[in-house]
Parts: C-alpha cells; structure tokens; sequence
C-alpha cells in the first residue's frame, strides 16, 4: 500500500480545507515560480521523464502531447483547456480534486500554461458540478488576489487568465474535441481528426487538453522529481491514481494509490470487501463504463495498470471501479449501461446513433428472455460494425462494454434466451415486427 | 434522448433583468472578440434560472440577437443539451441517477419513491405543483450511490426511507440538507479508512 | 506532389487532396451520402470507408487527407465488409417505401444498396418514426427517411447564407428541421431536394408527378434572370415536368434559384393557343388566316414612320433578328426598341455592357461594389458568388443603398449620385479601397443606368478605373446587371431606338400600330393605337393588343441568349407550342411573307447565318452621345422588382404565385421580430 507521504492528494476526503491558506500548507504554491523559471523544455522533459500518462480515459503520455505544441506562438495565441466533464458512469475523482484540491489544479494549470506557452485556460465543467464549480471558481479568485495567476501569475512575468466554462448535460463532451465544439457555443460534436487540437483547436489555434487529474498532479511531480513519480509505480505506467470504487462494495470509496496495485486489495483493503463476500463477486468493470468487464477469475489476480488490463482485453480508463456482485443480474447492469450510450451518442455519425439504439434494444430483449438465440451472435456482429467505423472513440465506449458481457456471459444469456425465433412468435412479442421472416430462418436453424 | 418538447404555452416576451444582464455581459468577456457565440451555454442557463428553470422559446431568440448568431443554432443548443428545460418543471427539480453503479445499489427504489409521492410519470408536476422529478444519466457521484440532484445539490448514499422523508419535506417546501445520509465524510471509505489517517486526526 | 497507391496503381496527387478524390483520381468511385464537393466536409455518413495499410482501423476516405506513400485500398473484403456495416445501420431505421418514394429511381441510398445492402433485415426492432416537418411550399419532407447526412443544413448555412436548418436534439432522436419549421427564406431554398441523398426531402409541386424513367430529358439554358442558368428540363409529352440544375462551373455551379426551378408550372396556365382578335373589348378566336387578314390590312393602311415594336424580356435572339430584319427590310420603320425604359446604354464596345469580370471571376474578387443594383433578386445565382467570394476571401463588400439581407455582410454607403461623384474624384475612402483592390468589381444595376447623371457616373467610373489601371487585359472592373435573359442579346444586334425617343413616342401616343414581341412588362395609355401582341402567355401584354398571335416558350424552341458575360448559349426544343401556336420567328417570318410578298428567311438556317454574319460586322448603332453628361444631385436606387412575378411565366405560375404570398405575409405579420 502507498505510503501517506507518497500521497499527492493530501485533503482528498476534505480533512484539512481547501482555502488557499490550507492548499499553502500542504505545499501547493511553493517554488511555482523557481519551477517555471527551469524554462519549457525543462518542464515538458520533466514531464516526459515521470512517464506521467493522462488521466482522462486514453492514457497518453502528457509530456508527448505538450511536445506537440508548437514551439513559437505564431499569428494564434495558444489555449490550454483542462477537461473536468467527467461523466464516465463509475468515476468521480475529479470531483473531489475540483472542490477539495482546487489549488493543486490551479497551480498546475498555470504551469502547463507556461510550458505550452497558453495566456488562456479554460476548465470545462460538467453542468451538473454547481456547487464545485463555486468551489472551484473561490479558489480562482484567491489565486488572482494574490497573484498567483493574472497579469504577472506567481512573479513569473507570465500573464495567465483562467475561465470556467459549465457544460450542460452531454457526456459526449468529456471527448476533447466535443469539448471544444462546445466551448465555442456549438454542439457537442466531435470534429474530423487530423487536424489534431494541438494544432487546430479551440478557435482554431493551439490548443493542449487535459484532465484535471492529470494537471492536478504536475505540480507535485515537479516538485518532487519525475525519478520520485517514476519510482511509483511499474514501468509505463507510473505514479499514483485516484481510484473510485462503486457498486457492490461494503465501504465504497474515493482511494489514491499506486499504479499498478491488485484489483483486489483495492476492494478489499479500501472498499471492505464485495458485499457477500469475494465469492460472490460476479464481475467487475475496471474503468469506468466503457472498459469491458473482467471476470471474476481475471480480477483475482489483476495489476490495476494500463497495460496489463489491455493485455486482458479491458483498459484502465478513467480507473473507475465498478464492482458487480452476484446478487444483480448482469445482462441488465448492461442494458442499462447500453442506454446510457443511446441516451448520449451525439447522433452524428451513423454507426454510433444507430447501432448505440439497436444494441441497446437487443440487451433489453435479452434481459428479459425475449430475444432468439441467433441474435446472441448477431449483437456481437452489431458491436463490430460499431467499433472502429466512428468519428470519435465513443463508437468502441459503447461496443465494448457489450463485448465483455459476450465474452465473459455468453453461456447466460443463451441459456436464458435459449429458444428458436418460432417460439418467440407465439410469445407475441411486440417488438418482432417482420415474423414472417423469422419463420423462414426456422426452416434454416436448428434448435 | 427523446427529443425534447417545447412548452405549448409560451410568453410573448422575454428580456433579462439587469442583474442577468450585466451578468450576460461579463460573462461574453470571458470569451476572445468575435467569439461571443462561446457564451450561448451560460445565457441559457441564466435564463432558465430567471425563468424558473426553464427556457422559453422568447429567451432563445433575445440570446441569438444578444450574441449575434441565428436562432435555429440557439435551438439546437439548447435542444442537445439534457440540463436545458424547454418546459416547466417543479421549484424543486429531482433528478435520480439510475445508470449501473447507481442502479445496483437501489436507484430505482427512489424512482418508486417519486412515483408514488410526486407524480406518476416523469416531469409532470406533483399535485401542489412545486416539485417535479425524472430519471438521469450518471451524475458523477458513483460512490456515493445511489444518489439525486434536487435542484443544485446532491443527495448521497440515500435509502428509501432517507429519501421519502426528503420528498415530504420538499412537498412542504422546505429545503433538506445536502450531501451523505451516511454521515460519512465525503468520498472517505465508510468505517473502513485505511490512508491519511493522520490527517483525519490532526 | 504527393505518391500514393490506390489498389496498387501508382498516382500523383496535389498536397491537400482528399484520399477520397484520390481513389477518383486513379479511377475507383467511392461511395458516400454526406460528401459533397461543394459544401464543407462532414464525415458522418462513414460510407466512405477505405482500407489504408498499417491502419488498423478503415478510413472515412472523404475527410482524410493523402500522405505521402499512403497505400489506399478499395476492393478489399476489409473495406466492403465496413461499408455493408454502414449500410445495414443506414437501413436499420429507413423505411422500406420506396415505391411510393418520389426519390425512387434517383435515389443514393436505394442505389448503393444494391451494393452494400444485405436483402434481408436483421433490424428487427420497431423502426423509428419521425414527423413531418413544414419547409414552406418548396420542399416536401418525409423525415423518417432522413440518414443525417446534414447536407440540406450546411447547404443552408454555407451556400445559401440562411442559417435556418439544423439538427435539433442529439442521438438517435436528432431531426433535421428548419426554427419552428418555418419557411426556408431563401431563393435558393429547393437545391437541398437535389442534394437530400435519400426522399427525405422531396419537390412539393412535383410530387407523385413521375417517375424519372419515364421522362424526357433535355439540357438547356434558364431565361428567368440575365445569368443564364444552365438546366435540364424535363418533359412529359407537351408539358414540363420539372427542371432540374445542370452543372456549368462557370454560370451556376450546380444550384438553380427556386425561380428558374419552379416558375416552370407557368408554361401550363394561361397560354395562348390560338389567334384572338378584340371586338368591342372581347376577345374573339380567329384563324391565323383571318389574322394575318386583319394584320396586313393594317400595316398597309400604316405609314412606316407611325408603327413602332418592342421586343421582351424572354426574346431569343433568333426572334430579335426576325424582328429587326422585319422593321428594316419590310415596315421600313427605324422605331423598334428593346429597352424598356430609356436607360444609359453605350453601344460603342461590348464591354460597356457586359458583366466583364464574370460570374467566375467573382470568386477572385476582392473589393465589390454595389450600384443600383440587389443582386440576390436580381441575379440570384451571381449573389451566391459573391457570398462564396466572401466566405473565402473575406471580401469587402458596399452597396451604395441598404438592401436588406443580401446573404453576407456588407457595407453600406449613401445611395446618391455624389457619392458617387466622390469616387469619381478620388476623393473617398472607397476610391482608394478600389485602388488599392486587386480584383475589385463594380456592378451597375439597370437603377443606376436610369438617371439623368447616368453618363457621368457610368463613364467618370470606367475613366476612373482606367486610370487606376483596374480595367487592364485581365481585368475589367466594370459590370453590367442587366434584368433580362434577352438584354445582352438585343444590345448585340443593336435593338434600341435609333433616336432614343421610341418609348416616349409610344407614351405621347404618336404611333398608329405597336408590335409587342413578347413584350409583358411596359404599360401606357393607349388611346388608339392598334397593338399586336406576339407571345406565350396572356398576361399585360395580350391584354392591350388588338390582335393576339400565339407564340412559343423558351422551352417550346430552339433560341439563342447571350447572357450577362456575353456568353452565347442555346435554349433547347424540348416540348412544342401549345394548340396554334407557332415558334416566334415563323410567325415574323410569315408576316414577312404577307405583306413584303417574301419571306425574310428561307429556313432557320438562312436566319441563323444572317444573324452571325450581323454580328460579326459589328456595326453598332452607338446612342450614347443622345445621353448629356450631366451631373445631377439625385438618389440611386434599385428599380422596383418583384421577385416571384418578375415575367410571364413566373407570373402564371402557382407555385411562384404561393411563394410570393407566403414572403409577404411574413414581411407584413413580422413573425421575424
Ligand atoms: C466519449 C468520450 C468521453 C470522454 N470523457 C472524458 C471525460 O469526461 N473526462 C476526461 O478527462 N476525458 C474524457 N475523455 C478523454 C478525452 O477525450 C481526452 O483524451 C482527455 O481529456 C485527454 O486528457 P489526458 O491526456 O490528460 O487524459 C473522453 C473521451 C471520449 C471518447
Ligand atoms: S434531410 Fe436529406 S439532406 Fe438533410 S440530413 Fe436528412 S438525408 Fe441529409
Ligand atoms: S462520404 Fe465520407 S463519411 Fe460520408
């Protein structure tokens, strides 16, 4: 278990307050100044070295995608946008960053501004963060009274002004380019990529997006070292990571912890346990809604770590936990998450706005026991046709997670829809609407 | 999604009051020159707040010739965004997160609760007319689940009966307290904190 | 340069080019519903799918740009089986009436899925429903076949510049609508039914008409504005069906104005048919044996110098020659006149009345000038390049008056002379604007052509711009906006008034016998005068004559017009003139033949030669120095135009007639506020 001191954030339950004077006290805004005085390539180098990975879903490494910036400002002013939309269903850390460590993203904001060269910040904020958003904006208010950001931000000479900009119910603007649109008053819809946001953002103008976590702990890291965060941590996939665990735990929790620490003591040391105990655990899904689940047999043994969890065909996502026991009953756990993706697809391309609908409808069939059990195959055609065919990843947050349910739960679904499309007809079921085709696929299909 | 209706009865006229207008004017600031359509978001809100809580189909209009831009962009605008009422709801707004961490821990046991003490169907109005409720996606609060946003504030680690009484107050309008009705400590792990134990001491 | 492979052939393609437009370069066509070459990319259809090595994922070949040494493939079972993915979803919640789908037969979707579509539906949930939305008198929709392509919304926002359709909601619940389902306002509204890949959006007037198989098609050339649209017309027997835009990159693109597309239903009400001869204020039918009777009895009781003709707005330039030859050769009378009012006109050189930057040259420009004229009326088509030079060019543009929403941003100046006279005098910021343009343009309007100082501005601004050096070999700065289809080509045969004094003549009532060819938009008070309407429709001009000879339509013969360029096209035969009615110039031509005892013309060939060699001479009949260069202290306006009724055709039509209601029930009701 990572040690306290290791820990980046020390008021993550709100022990000790979050005003300016109790950020002080932890070490936030200390030596802002000398750090950002080491220069850009100092910082974008230290940065790289920590092997810091983004926190917002994708894991890239951040100061790779600083690097893309441009070196000199040309015509267009630089943005750096900092993406607080969390609405991955599983995941609230950054909440608790937003109004209990607001200072720490603050700071780092004010950092990554200068290393990519940014006057301006945006924090895009999910609409339904009210109270945060007061929370986060106190805490920007102080941070100009005493400048620490502003015209000359922390003694730097760098002018940086930071705007809260509320968002409003899409959980599709989480994706950075959405994000962007709908900065600009638009739409939440993704845009064509290339041109990337490094080049061709906000306005049109450079633009470096991040997650709060992921700025909230660069301050940190370059204070203490790159080798300090490095040495967390495995290789790759370093650090430390607020982890959410929900669901069918005894004390679900907000945790941060090591990179790469084991599912299981995550749930049993820090959320006491699946309820009913761990044999009763049925699945779990390691990073928010969109990673495919893991089977109980998988989460024994698993490294809560980037790669490992891709080498077993999940993600570590947004590191949102989500604890599934064997009291629930699973094909409806992903119904439910399948509305979720028909409720928020943003309807522009079509493999997402119409197969988000159709998978969804399949799920619920299969819920309950209404759906033929060749349609068991045909869902998994439909989440292929999804993956990879959209203009953002939206299409694979949606397909995956219906991909696990098949992996790991095909034998329950067919058992409970183990029956030829010629029984479901006289079950009259409404949503069958050309029978008389399937009466033809009888003739074909064997029971 | 289903398309959002637009309200049958509409005002003729809808201006923001000097507060929001100045308001409406700083709020453009924030934005570099020629961006001002940047603001369309937060002008929506601001008249949805003025308006109580929702967006008359007037307010669209006064913001597209506030910021310049056309009224079917300030339409859809408000048209995608789910937090954007286009007809009236309660004083009092409940939403219920009943996405999966939320539904495997009981959200949809306080969409009974609604049912049976507010209305019947989502957003209709409950009989004294001062509280509506409906059913939303992931709130953002998973821990804490499950859990409701009335009005600005969340509501967390509920049960039935918590959430019952909640309701009768508001039918009385009288505002409950936010935050967990665990009385646990934010998103600490309840009864189980194993890390920055100092700090809780301190 | 960039080296790409395509199925493993090499090419070359431009830096920037699409790996869409690549595949077309190297001969494989790539399927696609929301891409069009004309509209920005939207890449959401994901039809478009192509295979590119060492890419895991397909490609939406429509938005991505070629590297360098990219290997694209086209044909691969990877590629096809992403396409038919696409297709089964784009079917998944399209309805299957294609038989009752006035795009059946023309339609994308229809078509590629005999490609791509699987014959069977694995869709087996309830499909969704979505309502019909109202989009004015135009556009009929039938939104539950809508795939979301967004073409219709950006056509409205990018070319058309009337952000009034969008997609409402998000999701699988997005709709396509227009605010409140309004009526589009724009004259270029009925293009999104050419562009709608699927029957979403259908033609109202055309709908259940036909069927596209079943019709005659011939291409031709619009006449309802100076520009010269390029068309196809479309015929069932006798009547025209519809019009539909062809493409000429440097007239109309491939948009036609709602006007040139729907005004097509007037070729059917209110023709003529038949000779009539007025009796006691009636009109009676006669035989055109009678007729010509009655006619050349009266041409012979006639001396020359009391009969006079006007030529119309709609005239061929065959037409216009018969005429010309008629009243040299056999009236011997010098008073024919195509003007309809007494306009500045400068015969001397064709570049005094031509559009000699053109309509192309447009998109270069980077400075416009607006005189007395509104384009978006007057030259619908030439306004939507100017708002395409804007777009690309952020081109500055000034009219001298306020015209209300031209479509893109301009400036507005004070509509008299002598801010014109300032120009004139390199003494406003506009001149050195116009100096220091590389491309600018100015465009007179027939409003700023009908002034007492219509010399001095017309010819002080050339002087000026010649001195500046803007009306050089490749650039000619000044332009002419005619109003009529036949101006450009009546100016070419010299058809004005000798003496410049016809109009008012025929106003002080000095003529015993006026010929109006085709002639609808002048009015007078006759007194007793005898007039001989030769045309298409009954409308004003029957309606004063005394004798009545049937003509044809445009679409009912073969006819030169110049337009405003001076670009010579052909209106092509593509039905033939209802009961009696004749072509034009066999109706001079036999007039001719009455009372000259000969005819003017062998065949059309004969005319047609006759005609060249005419033009080829050159001889021009230069009035200008009948005009007094004179500077007057007056206002410039636009001349009066009322858009939806601005010529015969447009005027019997019943859909222009229903446009025409709904815009100004909207201007008086204010539902704008
Ligand atoms: C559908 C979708 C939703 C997303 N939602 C979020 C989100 O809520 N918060 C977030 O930080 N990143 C989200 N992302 C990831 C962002 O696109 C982006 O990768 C991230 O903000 C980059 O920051 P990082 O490099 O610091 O991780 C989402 C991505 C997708 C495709
Ligand atoms: S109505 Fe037609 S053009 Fe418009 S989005 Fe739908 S399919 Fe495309
Ligand atoms: S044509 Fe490329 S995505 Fe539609």
């Amino acid at each position: 278990m990572l040690e306290d001191k290791d820990r980046i954030f020390k008021n993550l339950y709100n022990d000790l307050g979050s005003d300016l004077d109790s950020a002080k006290k932890r070490g936030d805004w200390i030596n802002t100044k000398e750090i950002c005085n080491k220069g850009r390539d100092w910082i974008i180098e230290e940065v790289k070295k920590s092997e810091l990975r983004g926190r917002g879903g994708a894991g890239f490494p951040t100061g790779l995608k600083w690097s893309f910036a441009p070196k000199k400002v040309g015509a267009k002013p630089h943005y750096l946008v900092i993406n607080a939309d969390e609405s991955e269903p599983g995941t609230c850390k950054d909440r608790d960053i937003l109004r209990f460590e607001p200072h720490k993203l603050i700071e780092g904001c004010l950092i990554a501004s200068y290393a990519v060269n940014a006057h301006k910040c945006y924090i895009y904020l999910r609409g339904e963060y009210y109270n945060e958003g007061i929370k986060l904006q106190n805490a920007i208010d102080e941070a100009y009274k005493s400048n620490l950001i502003g015209k000359n931000s922390s003694g730097t000479g760098w002018e940086l002004d930071i705007y809260m900009h509320y968002g409003a119910g899409a959980y599709i603007c989480g994706e950075e380019t959405a994000l962007l649109e709908s900065i600009e008053g638009n739409k939440g819809q993704p845009r064509l990529k290339p041109p990337f946001p490094a080049l061709v953002g906000l306005y049109g103008c450079p633009t470096i997006i991040n997650n709060v976590e992921t700025i909230a702990v660069i301050p940190t890291i370059l204070k203490k070292g790159s080798k300090w965060f490095s040495s967390l941590g495995k290789p790759k996939n370093t650090g430390t990571k607020i982890f959410c665990i929900s669901g069918n735990v005894n004390s679900p929790c907000n945790v941060e912890e090591e990179m790469g620490i084991k599912l299981k003591d995550l749930i049993e040391k820090h959320a006491g346990g699946v309820v009913g105990g761990w044999d009763n655990l049925q699945a779990v899904i390691p990073g928010g809604s969109s990673m495919p689940m893991l089977s109980k047999e998988i989460s024994e043994n698993i490294t809560m770590d980037f790669d490992s969890l891709v080498e077993n065909n999940s993600g570590l996502g947004t590191a949102g936990i989500i604890v599934i026991n064997k009291d629930q009953d699973i094909i409806k756990c992903m119904a439910r998450i399948a509305r979720f993706y028909k409720h928020e697809s943003c309807g522009q391309c079509t493999p997402c706005r119409e197969g988000s609908g159709w998978m969804w409808r399949i799920l619920e069939r299969m819920a309950k026991g209404e759906a033929s059990k060749d349609e068991v195959n045909m869902l998994a055609d439909v989440t292929k046709q999804i993956e990879g065919h959209t203009i953002c990843a939206f299409g694979e947050g949606s397909a995956w997670p219906v991909q696990g349910l098949l992996r790991h739960f095909k034998k329950e679904i067919i058992e409970r829809n183990n029956f030829n499309p010629l029984v479901k007809n006289s079950k009259n079921i409404p949503y069958l609407i050309d029978q008389h085709i399937l009466e033809e696929d009888i003739k074909n299909v064997k029971s | 999604m289903s398309i959002k209706k637009v309200s049958k009865e509409q005002p003729d006229k809808f201006e923001f009051n000097q507060d929001n207008l100045n308001l409406a004017n700083k709020i453009v600031l924030n934005y570099p020159s020629g961006k001002k359509k940047s603001a369309v978001m937060a002008l929506l809100y601001i008249a949805q707040k003025q308006n109580d809580n929702w967006i008359p189909l007037a307010a669209m209009k006064y913001i597209a010739k506030f910021l310049d831009i056309s009224y079917i962009n300030v339409y859809e605008v408000a048209t995608f965004y789910s937090m954007y009422n286009l007809q009236p709801v309660g004083k009092y707004f409940i939403q219920i997160c009943t996405t999966t961490p939320c539904m495997i821990r009981g959200a949809y046991k306080l969409v009974d609760v609604c049912k049976k003490n507010i209305s019947e169907k989502e957003n209709e109005l409950s009989t004294n007319k001062n509280c509506s409720w409906t059913e939303v996606e992931c709130l953002g609060a998973c821990i804490s689940a499950p859990m409701s946003q009335i009005n600005d504030d969340y509501y967390e680690d509920l049960n039935v009966k918590q959430f019952e009484n909640i309701i009768k107050d508001i039918l009385k309008d009288k505002k409950p307290k936010p935050g967990s009705y665990r009385g646990r400590l934010n998103s600490e792990p309840e009864k189980n904190r194993k890390t920055l134990l100092e700090n809780k001491n301190a | 340069m960039l080296k790409v492979k395509v199925n493993d052939i090499d090419i070359e393609v431009e830096e920037g080019f699409t790996i869409l437009q690549a595949c077309e370069l190297a001969g494989f066509e790539i399927p696609r519903f929301c891409y069009h070459e004309k509209l920005s990319i939207a890449g959401n259809c994901r039809m478009c799918l192509v295979e590119i090595e060492k890419s895991k994922k397909p490609v939406a070949s429509c938005a991505m740009p070629v590297a360098e040494g990219m290997n694209i493939k086209t044909n691969t079972n990877f590629v096809e089986k992403a396409r038919k993915g696409v297709m089964e979803f784009l079917l998944a919640n399209h309805p299957l009436d294609c038989p009752v789908c006035d795009q059946g037969g023309e339609c994308d979707l229809q078509d590629q899925s005999m490609f791509y579509g699987i014959d069977k539906s694995r869709y087996k949930e309830n499909k969704r429903f979505v309502p019909e939305k109202y989009m004015g008198p135009l556009i009929k929709t039938q939104m539950t076949r809508c795939i979301h392509c967004t073409r219709c919304v950006r056509f409205a926002t990018e070319v058309a510049g009337v952000p009034e359709i969008g997609a409402i909601g998000r999701g699988e619940d997005m709709q396509i609508t227009t605010y409140l389902e309004k009526a589009m306002e724009s004259e270029l509204s009925a293009n999104v039914i050419d562009l709608c890949p699927v029957g979403a959006l259908t033609s109202k007037p055309y709908v259940f008409e036909a069927r596209p198989w079943e019709l005659k098609k011939t291409e031709t050339i619009d006449v309802m504005d100076s520009v010269g649209s390029n068309i196809r017309v479309d015929t069932y027997g006798w009547e025209v069906k519809r019009i539909l835009p062809k493409i000429n990159e440097d007239i109309n693109e491939e948009w036609i104005s709602d006007k040139t597309r729907y005004s097509c239903d007037g070729l059917k009400y209110q023709r003529l048919d038949t000779p009539y001869i007025k009796k006691e204020n009636n009109f009676k039918k006669v035989s055109w044996f009678e007729a010509f009777q009655i006619l050349k009895d009266k041409i012979n009781l006639t001396s020359p110098e009391k009969i006079a003709g006007l030529t119309g707005d709609l005239t061929n330039m065959e037409t216009l020659f018969a005429c010309k030859e008629l009243f040299n050769k056999v009236l011997k009378s010098k008073d024919l006149e195509s003007r309809e009012k007494n306009i500045y006109i400068n015969l001397s050189n064709r570049n005094n009345y031509l559009f000699n930057s053109e309509i192309k040259g447009i998109e270069k420009s980077d400075l416009i000038l607006l005189i007395g004229t509104n384009p978006r009326f007057e030259a619908t088509m030439l306004n939507a390049r100017i708002r395409k030079s804007f777009l690309k060019n952020n081109t500055e543009i000034f009219s001298l008056e306020d015209l209300g929403d031209l479509t893109y941003p301009y400036k507005i100046l004070t509509n008299t002379t002598e801010e014109v006279k300032k120009i004139i005098e390199n003494n406003s910021e506009i001149s050195k604007k116009i100096t220091k343009a590389k491309y600018p343009i100015i465009i007179f309007g027939e409003g700023a052509l009908d002034l007492n100082s219509s010399k001095y501005i017309f010819e002080g601004l050339k002087k000026f711009l010649i001195e500046n050096n803007k009306i050089n070999e490749d650039w000619n700065a000044i332009n002419i906006l005619p109003f009529n289809a036949s101006a450009v080509g009546s100016y070419d045969l010299n058809i004005v008034s000798k003496t410049n004094d016809t109009i008012e003549k025929i106003k002080n009532n000095f003529f015993e016998l006026i010929f109006l060819f085709g002639q609808d938009n002048f009015s007078f008070n006759k007194k007793n005068e005898f007039i001989v309407y030769i045309g298409s429709h009954g409308d004003k001009g029957a309606e004063m004559a005394d004798l009545v000879l049937p003509g044809a339509a445009f679409t009912e013969q073969d006819g030169y017009f110049t337009n405003l360029e001076g670009k010579l096209q052909m209106a092509f035969k593509a039905s033939y003139p209802p009961g009696e009615a004749k072509e034009d110039w066999v109706i001079i031509n036999e007039i001719s033949n009455l009372v000259g005892r000969e005819s003017l013309f062998k065949n059309k060939n004969e005319l047609l030669n006759a005609m060249n060699s005419y033009i080829n001479s050159n001889k021009k009949d230069d009035i200008s120095n009948l005009f007094k260069e004179e500077f007057v202290k007056e206002k410039i306006s636009t001349l009066p135009n009322d858009y939806y009724h601005s010529n015969v055709i447009a005027r019997a039509s019943k859909t222009m007639n229903e446009c025409r209601s709904i815009r100004t029930k909207l201007k008086k009701t204010g539902t704008e506020g």
